[in-house]
């Protein structure tokens, strides 16, 4: 039987991870690839690392970042942030990302999502879609972190992403992020029912029953968390014993 | 020993490099290339594999010579080869993703889309998945029944012959992931991507 996952999210800001990991046998807090070595030995069934650098001449940072992760971790790795052509997805593939994450470049033109997934395989190609409520079970895509209205609807941008080649969606809901109020499920249970391929869960999480809702609720294939896991609240083999002890199939 | 992992231009292969250099760290040679006279030398075979059945074969075939020296490694030499997803779905001989495709043909069998059963299984298959191994292979020496593997595919290798099948996973059916059939070996999962028991999958390979 196919596993939920877990996925621990780092953020990464000019080579540094932001919002770090407190664990005391940490040498350096803010070096991302200790902190993705931790939890990919600690059962992590993915690694994701978001680049939320803002210039372009730090670009090459994430890439040696990857690099380093690459050759110590050997479970998946995702990279999203700024990934808006088809060499910067060229560039973190070789340095060893398994998928990356598109987002403002996916909404700006889909046809990118189309070329990618043709060009490198659906496998490695994921759409993240930041989502935020507009009426009851209506939800508009924004971007840019949160901070540009597209106008776009999230359902119809899903399954136009689906359709385009996208193998999986990273659905973060703008109104539950940073609230560790739990995920937005009826949003999930929208998109999970509109569309064919695997949703990763983001954006609320605080307490380990939220990751519970967004599979057993939500429907979501992965649930991807960061400030639970950074702040040492739980580790990542909490958070799996605690789904299996509520019969949600994890591995272990 | 030499071990060469083909590099022939088709998908991300950082992966496969990557933990095949962990394990082989010091006991084995390991060569990235498409260079024929490389090949040709090699003690075994890693051919990995992303992106679609067709995309794959195209780019073998792409190689002037590369497809004959394979085969006459795989099939006249019989010397070990390990192929990785759609590098096992190759060994088939015939596959229908994007265009009907004539594969390798070592293997006898075809590969067809995975039955999502009208949407009630999500494709592509992606995560952590149990294998059950139906009969003993080299590469699962230490292995456990039911160890996790990581899966990221959406077309699965049906073989005529079921003997060569060594292990399958449950997803919509009784999916074949991993098989061997003298000296080819072949997984649908990644072991590249398979955290430690995947590390040892390839060790296992590495020290045949």
């Amino acid at each position: 039987m196919l596993k939920n996952r877990i996925i621990p999210c780092l953020d990464v800001k000019d080579g540094r991870v932001v919002k770090g990991i407190n664990f005391v046998e940490l040498k350096d807090a803010g070096d991302p690839v200790e902190q993705a070595k931790i939890y990919s030995d600690g059962g992590a069934d993915e690694i994701c690392f978001l680049d939320i650098t803002a210039s372009n001449e730090n670009r090459e940072t994430i890439i040696d970042i990857v690099r380093k992760t690459a050759k110590e971790c050997f479970v998946p790795l995702t990279v999203g942030g700024g990934v808006r052509t088809i060499q910067n997805i060229t560039d973190l593939l070789l340095a060893g990302a398994d998928k990356v994450s598109i987002n403002t470049a996916a909404v700006k033109n889909v046809d990118f999502v189309k070329e990618a997934s043709k060009k490198f395989g659906s496998q490695c190609i994921v759409v993240a879609i930041d989502a935020k409520k507009v009426s009851d079970n209506k939800w508009e895509v924004f971007t840019h972190g949160g901070r540009n209205k597209t106008g776009i609807d999230a359902i119809e941008f899903a399954k136009k992403v689906e359709e385009n080649g996208a193998g999986e969606i990273l659905l973060t809901s703008m109104d539950k992020d940073g609230t560790k109020s739990g995920y937005d499920v009826n949003l999930l249970k929208t998109i999970t029912n509109n569309t064919n391929i695997p949703v990763i869960a983001s954006g609320g999480v605080g307490t380990l029953d939220h990751l519970y809702d967004g599979i057993v609720k939500g429907g979501a294939s992965a649930v991807l968390a960061a400030s639970i896991f950074h702040y040492g609240e739980y580790k990542i083999k909490d958070a799996k014993e605690y789904l299996n002890s509520k019969n949600v199939s994890v591995r272990l | 020993m030499n071990v060469t992992i083909v590099d022939y231009q088709s998908g991300n292969i950082s992966s496969v490099i990557n933990s095949f250099t962990e394990v082989a760290k010091g006991k084995v040679n390991l060569e990235v290339t498409s260079d024929i006279k490389k090949i040709k030398c090699s003690d075994k075979i890693v051919l990995p594999g992303q992106g679609s059945f067709k995309s794959c074969v195209d780019s073998l075939n792409q190689i002037k010579g590369l497809v004959d020296t394979l085969k006459e490694f795989a099939t006249t030499n019989k010397k070990p080869l390990l192929g990785i997803c759609v590098g096992l779905q190759m060994f088939a001989d015939v596959g229908y993703e994007e265009a009907e495709t004539k594969g390798l043909g070592w293997i006898s069998g075809r590969v067809s889309k995975i039955d999502n059963q009208k949407g009630k299984f999500k494709l592509p298959h992606i995560g952590w998945n149990e294998i059950e191994i139906q009969k003993e292979s080299k590469i699962f020496k230490d292995i456990t029944n039911k160890s996790h593997m990581y899966f990221v595919h959406s077309y699965e290798f049906i073989p005529k012959d079921k003997s060569v099948i060594s292990a399958t996973t449950d997803y919509s059916s009784k999916i074949v992931c991993s098989v061997e059939k003298d000296n080819l070996f072949g997984t649908q999962f990644h072991p590249e991507k398979s955290d430690k028991i995947g590390l040892k999958v390839i060790d296992n390979f590495l020290k045949l």
